[in-house]
């Protein structure tokens, strides 16, 4: 199912959005996870296409159906709660039967598709238990089977693996990448693990403040941050900020000037700028196009890599090192970066000062981008 | 091991030092409730034997035994020469009342608790307010102002009328108590069930509903207890010997201090109590769950 939002907007409080004129579009069997920090408006967004909110301005499509007065149990949805939600009165099994029975499925019928639901979820024999006798992980997978077992439209899922150990969230985003391929249902993740919406969504809707700041696939939110909020946001760790001034084609940073990529960045309308480079890209060494002069401040050792976080005249910046280097604090470093690894984002305004290329107008054909 | 065995025979003083120790606070505490639950223990076991004894050497000590006091229970008590009703008839009658308040109270209760714990209306933290207002009204001073309503509705003398003043009493602290309730179950659990193809008022029926039982049950208690001991008002709005309840029986039976009969008061005391006994025996359990408070979540 295709799923449109049109300048959305919700309030609680009649004073402040919560949502802001929201637009968004979901292609039919698409991944899409809505990602940003708490109380970004992630969940009143995905509540709103459930139904259980309504916007106070603004239309929501489903397949060109308007369909912002139509009744949450009539808008063939399915969704896992954080919470997981399940009915602490009913066993497993009469909770996966639950919504095929609010739609008068017969019994022979009903008890053949929480079986196969169970089956796809993998949770063959503890269909008679109360939730409260599952760990976490069971009860999620109580929690997709029910969502799954009317076959619904649209799969609706609240930050699922919150309450998950990290082993046991891996393994449940194999999982629920696995269904939706199997299914080809059209999904919704909400979600603030970044690493979560980068390895299931197909595109991700970076949201902040009640809007969504970039929606995009996960490569190209990595590679083309629109603004430093997404810079800074997306990517572990995260991306490494100096502030310069522009000099002609060239940015001073410190006492030194380096020349920029002209065909990458429109440096006509900055004056101050910052530059980001992302800690995968720095190396040790002057092996790279824009070298620095740097000192240690501290070395972290990771097993199989050794962070090093250095002072380069006054920016914080970190990298990766070999795991077998041994380094003091305080000791004076080289590292650079290659021209290619640089990103650019205006001071004032924060934007991305990268040109827009040719490859980035073809995506928006099939995704429309906006922001 | 050898060495452990060893030595607890030289330090056997010790060892039962420090039993004594450890068991102090349970003796002090056991000793303490003991010696102040006894007077109540003694009430009751004074109400048992008086029931049942002839006549009482010192007022304590039961002289012969006889049943002669319970004859109620199989015939019609005279008093001051008038023929009391029967018993059954005011059982009855109490039965009737603490029932249909039971039920008035929890119908009216799990719908007003819902609403206040889970409907935005305008005025809704006003009637929070008003109904605490009204908890704390005494219900004496209302008697007169009830009388007139109840005249006026021609519910004077009517075991129904005095239920829906118990009831209208007693609803404002049943609905605090259940909306505390609803309070604890989880927003998810209903918006789940909304999307599970429910109405709102099924999701309240199937999925919330089971969810506050606990509640349901207390109040229950609550309720037909409070209805089983009412006096004041049944004493103040029923006339006609046809609407006894118990309490006021055994307040015909006491009217004059000089012609009590005590042994038959305990014993009618005594089949007052019987049904609560029993009631809490059965009901103990969910009562002690709703102390503890809250709902067992999953």
């Amino acid at each position: 199912m295709k799923i449109e939002l049109r300048n959305i907007s919700k309030s609680f409080d009649k004073k402040s959005n919560v949502i802001e004129k929201m637009n968004l579009k979901i292609n039919d069997g698409e991944f899409v996870a809505l990602l940003g920090p708490s109380g970004c408006g992630k969940t009143t967004t995905m509540l709103m296409i459930a139904g259980i909110y309504k916007p106070d301005s603004g239309d929501i499509y489903f397949d060109d159906q308007k369909v912002n007065h139509l009744e949450p149990k009539d808008r063939h949805i399915g969704m896992v709660f954080q919470s997981y939600a399940l009915y602490p009165h009913m066993t497993v099994l009469e909770n996966i039967c639950f919504p095929l029975k609010q739609q008068k499925i017969p019994k022979r019928e009903r008890l053949q598709r929480a079986k196969e639901a169970a089956e796809m979820v993998r949770l063959g024999d503890l269909l008679e238990r109360k939730p409260s006798e599952l760990s976490g992980g069971q009860q999620q997978r109580v929690a997709l089977a029910r969502a799954i077992v009317k076959r619904p439209k649209l799969l609706l899922l609240d930050e699922p693996m919150s309450n998950l150990d990290a082993g046991l969230r891996i393994e449940m985003r194999a999982e629920i990448s696995r269904l939706q391929k199997e299914l080809g249902i059209t999904t919704i993740l909400v979600t603030h693990d970044q690493e979560e919406a980068m390895t299931l969504a197909d595109r991700i809707a970076l949201m902040k403040d009640g809007k969504i700041v970039q929606y995009d696939t996960p490569m190209k939110l990595y590679h083309e941050p629109v603004n430093i909020e997404v810079a800074k946001f997306i990517g572990t760790p995260p991306m490494n900020f100096m502030e310069g001034t522009v000099v002609g084609n060239q940015v001073q940073i410190g006492e030194r000037t380096y020349p920029m990529d002209e065909g990458k960045f429109d440096l006509t309308g900055s004056n101050e700028v910052i530059l980001g480079v992302r800690p995968h890209d720095i190396r040790l060494g002057w092996t790279g196009d824009i070298r620095f002069y740097g000192h240690v401040r501290y070395v972290e050792t990771f097993g199989h890599s050794k962070m090093i976080h250095a002072d380069m005249a006054g920016n914080r910046i970190q990298f990766f090192a070999e795991p077998h280097l041994s380094i003091d604090t305080g000791a004076g470093i080289q590292f650079s970066f290659n021209l290619s690894a640089i990103h650019l984002f205006d001071k004032e305004t924060g934007k991305s000062l990268r040109k827009p290329g040719p490859e980035r107008t073809e995506m928006s054909v099939g995704g429309a981008a906006s922001y | 091991m050898e060495s452990v065995e060893k030595s607890i025979p030289g330090l056997s003083g010790n060892v039962l030092l420090y039993k004594l120790k450890r068991r102090l606070p349970y003796i002090v505490s056991y000793g303490v409730l003991a010696i102040t639950t006894l007077p109540v223990i003694f009430m009751y076991l004074w109400l048992i034997i008086q029931s049942f004894a002839g006549k009482m050497k010192y007022g304590l000590i039961p002289q012969d035994f006889t049943l002669e006091n319970w004859e109620f229970l199989w015939t019609n008590l005279i008093y001051k020469g008038i023929e009391l009703p029967s018993i059954w008839l005011a059982t009855g009658n109490s039965l009737l009342f603490a029932g249909t308040l039971t039920l008035f109270e929890v119908l009216i209760g799990i719908m007003a608790g819902y609403a206040l714990s889970r409907l935005s209306f305008p005025g809704r933290e006003n009637i929070l307010k008003l109904t605490m207002i009204l908890h704390a009204f005494p219900s004496i001073a209302l008697l007169i102002a009830t009388f007139y309503i109840l005249k006026f509705l021609g519910l004077y003398d009517s075991l129904f009328g005095v239920v829906l003043v118990k009831t209208a009493l007693q609803i404002p602290m049943t609905t605090w108590i259940i909306k505390g309730f609803f309070d604890d179950v989880p927003w998810d659990l209903e918006w789940s069930g909304l999307i599970d193809g429910c109405s709102r008022l099924k999701v309240w029926f199937r999925i919330v509903l089971p969810q506050v039982k606990p509640g349901i049950a207390a109040v229950s208690i609550f309720s037909f207890l409070s209805g089983w001991s009412e006096f004041l008002l049944l004493y103040t709005f029923i006339i006609s010997q046809d609407n006894v309840t118990l309490a006021s029986f055994l307040q015909l039976l006491t009217s004059d201090p000089n012609q009590v009969s005590y042994g038959v008061l305990c014993a009618i005391s005594l089949f007052y109590l019987l049904p609560v006994l029993v009631f809490f025996i059965f009901t103990q359990k969910s009562f002690m769950q709703a102390n503890v408070g809250g709902v067992k979540r999953a």
